[in-house]
């Protein structure tokens, strides 16, 4: 391994950064908002790990960057969270010195520097020894997250992997509780009763999830793994390439139980957060196509899922402006697909010339303008400007009437597993070799006998009406559609969510809704900060895994090109 | 009838005049080869015959036929297959899937097979990387695979642009004699080349061309004697 080189003043400044995050989180607010929510009783809540978060990060990019022996490691995290301590001190200082108290209050200028912050920044101890205890805290801290980086990915997976369920399920009390208690027998509320107090974990508790996370990762880690695959790992990519051997078969029976009972076990608000996370599936896998498998950068997006949403708005509503149309759900759903695939062609025509920025740019420009003409008085007639389309039909299957999360969630799981099965099929076409030639080099591809002009339109086209069907879905559910509902906001999160799950990746998508959707529902609380959480697990994924969290085969050889091809020639010369 | 008819064409780059009037032809089984300075029109001329450029004047014939009037991705289907300059393999893909691509413009099962196994004959090192990327492989490497998947195509002409940019001279001498295999297995070559005396020692017959046209027109061997090609391209005093 190369020789990495540093210097004390290199060190200063990452614990800098660092003091600097952990100091911006309180003066925000974020922290005393955060410390409410207890994750352990007594002593951990959620704004003890997001004050611990910003050293936890910082020392991780500093001892990658700087250390390559353990020793290093331990130096280099110590003296980065010690020295990420310093601003919150002085904060605490500034906040409760009488003497600068006398010339000016912070709190005058930074509002959310309150009493309760300076606490949480001193452990509720006396300025002096709070910030000591602040500074070891941070320095342990530093030592433990080196220790973690550099110890073997054999433990270090199992103890993440109990880390990360202990803390959720303290964070997601409200809701584990609300699903066991919709057990039967009352098991369930005997279970949460033992789990917790006052809605966050005991300590006993965390303990006994911790080790069980912990061993069964380890243990499961720990077996063979050659011959015939085990436990839990079928893909997508067995279902449509191998079909499927015994175990699998019955692991997939027990995934389509599951999927079938959901919105019963979860209880109506989980219901609805499942029914946003499978809209933004069905988007995502649409914008997948145009963004992860074509390679064209297509900003409005939402362009499509509005076309879909008025279309069935439209068709099923019979108002005095609107006369008569007053189709059900069923027969304007065709109606909503094809209106998004004929905007979805319309948009890329004028685009096909473009690349990259430029179609960006467009792209975005035609999303905004369908916002606004939607808004407009110039439509109003037909799309209701600012006042929208009210009392949008329920859809009706076989006599019962789905208008609850329930029941909706059925409709969006239906149109997911249909959309992802088209996905998978495009991918492995004709059509989605055609795609993966035009996105590596267009001039090339033409040149091998691609049309470019249809194999463009055919992703613009395919992509739009997965986003109208799920648009179409999403009027009936909600029932009154405005114009603000379709804002540039869902394009960033579609494209984000493809992002952070894997660029071209099916899998990928299903995450980066769960993660990016899913998550922020549950945590409504927080809501204020979302961007700003957003754009940090955006950068940081950046950073840390590109590929996203379940990359493409292609996306992931591309960014691990080097290591692979080394790999790759050490099998080759030992096979030969 | 000739194979190729290049006649009078004119090519604009915005409004900038890049070809004044091409003329050259190809008979079925020749290499010809098109040498010249940077900014001759070599690679403009290929471009303009494979579509990917549309003449503002003047018609390409391929057996008599018309072929301006198709767009780049059907010329493909009329048999004309081109390596590109620089190579422009897909790099993301592995020579095996690069090769795949090459034969995209052919219905499956019409021995792809075959012709595969043909081309690691040609080419066997590429048969020893086959499952690598392609953009991971080095340059004489990237040519093999970018002349292996436009042969892949089974073209009746093939049009390289500058295989030997950028490359080893040892390498070079390999590229060019496969070219010469290539040719004499049936398929007819347009060489476009800036390393004009190992071009005219492989082919039957070049054309020299000079900001936009066509300066000189002969066979190989006269103008491997030509003063004026001595001069300017061969580095002969």
């Amino acid at each position: 391994m190369e020789e990495k080189t540093y210097t004390w003043r290199d060190l200063i400044n990452y614990g800098l950064l660092g003091s600097v995050v952990t100091l911006y989180f309180g003066m925000i607010g974020m922290l005393e908002l955060f410390d409410e929510r207890i994750l352990i009783t007594p002593f951990l809540s959620l704004g003890d790990v997001l004050l611990f978060s910003g050293v936890i990060g910082i020392v991780f990019f500093a001892v990658n960057k700087f250390a390559s022996s353990l020793n290093e490691a331990f130096k280099v995290g110590a003296v980065v969270g010690a020295v990420s301590a310093i601003f919150p001190i002085v904060l605490s200082f500034i906040a409760t010195s009488e003497l600068i108290a006398e010339q000016f209050v912070i709190r005058d200028v930074f509002v959310s520097v309150t009493d309760r912050l300076v606490e949480i920044y001193n452990f509720g101890l006396e300025p002096i020894v709070g910030s000591l205890v602040l500074i070891v805290a941070f320095a342990i801290v530093g030592v433990l997250t080196a220790l973690f980086i550099k110890t073997d990915p054999k433990i270090e997976r199992p103890l993440l992997m109990g880390i990360v369920l202990t803390l959720g399920i303290g964070l997601f009390s409200e809701n584990v509780t609300q699903i066991l208690g919709n057990l039967p027998a009352g098991i369930g509320r005997s279970i949460s009763r033992l789990l917790f107090t006052n809605k966050a974990l005991t300590i006993v508790s965390a303990l006994i999830i911790f080790l069980l996370t912990a061993g069964i990762t380890y243990w499961r880690m720990r077996r063979p793994t050659t011959g015939e695959s085990r436990g839990f790992n079928f893909s997508f990519e067995d279902i449509s390439n191998r079909g499927l051997n015994r175990a699998q078969m019955i692991q997939l029976a027990i995934v389509a139980v599951v999927l079938l009972l959901l919105p019963w076990m979860v209880g109506s608000f989980l219901s609805q957060v499942l029914f946003n996370v499978g809209l933004f599936i069905l988007m995502g896998l649409g914008l997948n196509i145009v963004v992860g498998y074509a390679g064209l950068l297509d900003l409005g997006y939402v362009a499509f899922f509005a076309f879909g949403a008025y279309t069935m708005g439209i068709l099923t509503t019979a108002t005095s402006l609107n006369p008569g149309l007053g189709l059900n759900f069923w027969t304007a759903l065709p109606f909503a697909i094809l209106i998004a695939v004929m905007f979805g062609i319309i948009l890329g025509v004028p685009v096909l010339n473009m690349r990259g920025d430029y179609l960006a740019i467009v792209t975005l420009g035609f999303g905004e303008i369908i916002r606004i003409l939607a808004l407009s008085d110039w439509l109003a007639p037909v799309m209701g400007g600012a006042q929208g389309v009210l009392k949008i039909a329920k859809p009706v299957f076989f006599g019962v009437e789905m208008g609850s999360p329930e029941t909706m969630y059925y409709m969006v799981l239906a149109g997911s597993l249909l959309v992802g099965f088209v996905a998978i099929r495009l991918r492995d076409s004709r059509l989605g070799r055609q795609w993966m030639a035009m996105r590596e080099d267009e001039d090339v591809a033409e040149a091998m006998g691609i049309n470019l002009v249809q194999t463009k339109l055919m992703a613009f086209a395919i992509g739009a009406a997965f986003s109208g069907l799920a648009g179409a879905i999403f009027s009936a559910r909600v029932n009154n559609i405005f114009p603000h509902s379709f804002n540039l906001l869902i394009s960033i999160n579609a494209l984000s969510l493809i992002i952070v799950g894997g660029i071209g990746s099916i899998p990928g998508v299903i995450i980066g809704a769960l993660v990016l959707v899913g998550l922020p529902e549950l945590l409504r609380e927080f809501s204020e900060y979302r961007l700003l959480m957003y754009g940090i697990l955006l950068i940081v994924m950046m950073l840390v895994r590109p590929e996203g969290f379940i990359p493409a085969e292609i996306y992931k050889r591309e960014l691990r090109a080097d290591e692979e091809t080394e790999t790759e020639i050490e099998a080759q010369v030992t096979s030969s | 009838m000739a194979m190729l008819e290049v006649n009078d064409i004119h090519t604009y780059y915005g409004n900038i005049h890049a070809l004044k009037g091409i003329s050259i032809t190809v008979e079925e089984g020749e290499i010809v080869t098109l040498i010249g300075a940077n900014g001759a029109g070599k690679t403009t001329t290929l471009r303009t015959i494979s579509g990917l450029l549309k003449p503002r004047q003047g018609n390409v014939t391929l057996w008599g036929e018309d072929i301006v009037q198709y767009a780049a991705h059907e010329v493909v289907f009329q048999g004309v297959a081109m390596v590109p300059e620089g190579r422009g393999v897909f790099a993301k893909l592995s020579v095996k899937e690069n090769l795949e691509m090459g034969a995209y413009s052919r219905k499956a099962g019409s021995g792809i097979r075959q012709d595969m196994d043909r081309m690691f004959a040609l080419f066997p090192r590429l048969e020893e990387r086959i499952g690598q990327l392609a953009g991971t492989l080095s340059g004489g490497e990237q040519q093999m695979v970018a002349t292996a998947r436009a042969l892949m195509a089974r073209p009746k002409l093939l049009l390289m642009d500058e295989p030997s940019m950028g490359l080893a001279p040892i390498l070079v001498d390999g590229i060019f004699d496969t070219i010469k295999e290539i040719n004499q297995e049936g398929t007819t070559v347009l060489l476009v080349e800036q390393n004009a005396l190992m071009a005219l020692s492989i082919a039957n017959r070049g054309y020299v061309l000079q900001t936009g046209e066509v300066v000189i027109s002969d066979s190989a061997e006269n103008l491997k004697v030509n003063e004026t090609v001595q001069k300017a391209y061969l580095g002969i005093d």
